[in-house]
């Protein structure tokens, strides 16, 4: 962890006229688990779909290999697509494929390989996330988790330096949240991945996080790493982490 | 109970405004609201000393009935218990407040607005039928974006799988046409123009129109429902962090499909309309099968073929665009979806009847 692979400076979003978040500026090392926190509603997706530019922020820089990924062109942004994974909060699998083909479409569209390499590829992935069972089901034939799971299948085909995941927990069961935890740190400590991971899970922090950035209402009001989060004087930190150490910890 | 009381300038609120009493105040309010002849009054709280969120909703509801009529208002002798009650539930902030009059600066931003609206949806629509062109073409080559057997299967669900339904129409549709107007014939001994009447008719107008709306019905509302459920799901957004264009890889492989089943459509459709007008012909006005296709030949020329098939290509760009344009705009969730499907056939029915009209006047005078 010594140089950062994504840097954030100055970050402002907008819907319409209504500011979601203002001034966030961080940076994420490389190989790390990175954790984007805060309450429901505080803009934490939104950061997300910023630094995937799915939403174009409104003011700010989003750098990635010294590129402001907030305002390069489409084929820079092909390449920056190409370097990254995304885990959606849903999976967003494609419902009319399988898991395999879902999980294909990106070596079909971006690569020449032949078939039976592609298929070795998935099936490695597919494995990996343990769904290897799956792989001609298709997506309404599978649990949340199991679809989470070959979302992750999917994220990862590339092996993209930097995996996002949203909300990769929720509507899970804890054995089952874990075991992604679990992964995640596998995808970190195995493919030297770095991992921006959006969540309110208290128990999947603790396990995963690196560092920690904390926003209330569209504002980052702390960055750092897990210890310095529960030793932190932050009201709004301090109050979000003791409500929830009685459940999870 | 003390009841409401309005007089000229002002309304005396009652002592008690409950959710059992609510009912009568508004109706007493309603009943007396036209002795309001100013347009300040003042609400005057100054009996009331029992109120819940029910009262506050009445409240609220009287307020917005009196901006409505542009009459400004300010409240008195509001009771602190009262009024936290009101500041706790209602939206309405009980002060004087100025009515918002429609000044003819809003009308005019209203207009503006409706105009610019309008024209961000020309130009995304537009957009939209450019782009899937544009990149049809390199799928032709070879070079597309989509799964390699994702037109094969469009074109089954859009073409075969309409088949039996567009034939069974349009056996119908040529049926009733030929039957209406063979009564009429007969009186004149006219019974061997029934086929010119079925065979143009067919060809150029109803075969290509009514395929067409039934392929905005059919394949436009899937196309809306499956495009705006993969918004809603998240699926174009994986799409797009993956590299891939939605339109090469959803889109296009539609806009193939169609583009070729509209014309196989409308051929099957023209020869089944015919094939009723050809039952009705023979059954009914006697008309001798070889002169019946005799006559046929005589009066259907190329133009009549081409001019139905080129007006059914354009009918299915239109189903097509409209559905992806009705997709790609959804908001919200299930109910989002289904407003889009609604939207997206009556528009296309709309826009297809509308595109042959322009044809027909351009046919016709051209």
């Amino acid at each position: 962890m010594t140089e950062p692979i994504l840097k954030v400076r100055n970050l402002q979003a907008k819907y319409g006229n209504k500011i979601i978040l203002k001034d966030i500026s961080f940076d994420v090392m490389k190989n790390e688990i990175f954790v984007i926190l805060g309450g429901s509603g505080c803009g934490k997706s939104t950061l997300l779909k910023n630094l995937i530019r799915l939403y174009k922020p409104s003011k700010g820089q989003v750098l990635f290999q010294n590129q402001n990924i907030a305002t390069i062109d489409s084929d820079n942004l092909e390449f920056y697509y190409s370097k990254i994974g995304v885990l959606f909060q849903n999976g967003a699998l494609l419902n009319s494929f399988t898991i395999f083909e879902n999980v294909a479409i990106p070596l079909y569209i971006h690569t020449n390989l032949p078939y039976e390499i592609i298929k070795k590829i998935v099936l490695k992935k597919l494995e990996l996330v343990d769904i290897l069972h799956a792989a001609e089901l298709l997506p309404s034939q599978l649990s949340g988790g199991m679809q989470k799971r070959a979302a992750l299948a999917r994220a990862i085909i590339l092996d993209p330096d930097i995996l996002f995941c949203d909300e990769p927990s929720a509507g899970l069961d804890p054995i089952t949240a874990e075991s992604l935890d679990q992964l995640f740190i596998k995808l970190k400590t195995q493919l030297n991945m770095t991992l921006i991971i959006v969540t309110h899970e208290l128990a999947s922090i603790k396990r995963i996080a690196d560092h920690i950035l904390f926003l209330d209402k569209g504002n980052a009001i702390f960055y750092g790493t897990m210890d310095e989060a529960l030793n932190s004087n932050v009201t709004f930190v301090k109050n979000f982490f003791s409500k929830g150490m009685g459940v999870y910890f | 109970m003390s009841n409401l009381i309005i007089e000229k300038n002002k309304i005396i609120m009652p002592d008690k405004i409950t959710i059992s009493h609510i009912s009568n105040i508004y109706n007493e309010f309603l009943k007396n609201l036209s002795q309001l002849n100013t347009k300040k009054i003042i609400i005057d709280f100054n009996k009331t000393n029992q109120l819940d969120s029910a009262g506050v909703a009445l409240i609220d509801q009287i307020i917005e009935i009196l901006n409505n009529k542009n009459i400004q208002y300010k409240t008195e002798n509001i009771a602190p218990s009262v009024k936290n009650i009101i500041d706790t539930f209602s939206s309405q902030k009980l002060k004087a407040i100025k009515p918002e009059y429609e000044t003819k600066s809003d009308i005019i931003t209203k207009i503006y607005n409706i105009y610019e609206n309008f024209k961000s949806n020309i130009i995304f629509f537009t957009i939209i039928l450019i782009d899937m062109i544009y990149w049809s073409f390199f799928a032709i080559i070879g070079k597309g974006q989509h799964k390699k057997d994702s037109i094969t299967q469009q074109l089954i669900l859009i073409g075969y799988n309409a088949v039996p339904i567009i034939g069974l129409m349009s056996l119908l549709v040529g049926l009733i046409l030929a039957l209406q107007s063979a009564a009429q014939l007969r009186q004149f001994g006219a019974n061997i123009y029934i086929v010119d009447l079925i065979g143009i008719a067919m060809v150029r107008e109803m075969g290509p129109l009514m395929t067409a709306i039934m392929m905005a019905g059919r394949s436009g509302s899937a196309f809306a429902s499956e495009i705006a459920t993969m918004i809603v799901t998240d699926e174009i957004d994986a799409l797009k962090v993956m590299s891939i264009n939605p339109i090469r890889f959803v889109l296009v492989p539609k806009f193939l499909a169609i583009t070729i089943a509209m014309p196989l459509l409308i051929t099957v459709s023209d020869f089944l309309g015919i094939l009723g007008g050809f039952f009705i012909g023979i059954l009914y006005l006697n008309i001798p099968t070889t002169a019946f296709l005799n006559r046929l030949v005589e009066i259907l020329i190329l133009s009549d073929i081409t001019i139905g098939i080129f007006k059914g290509i354009c009918f299915s760009w239109i189903i097509v665009t409209v559905g992806s344009y009705f997709g790609l705009k959804v908001k919200g969730g299930a109910q989002g979806v289904g407003k889009v499907t609604t939207a997206s056939v009556v528009t296309s029915i709309f826009l297809v009847i509308l595109a042959d009209s322009i044809f027909s006047l351009i046919f016709y005078f051209g």
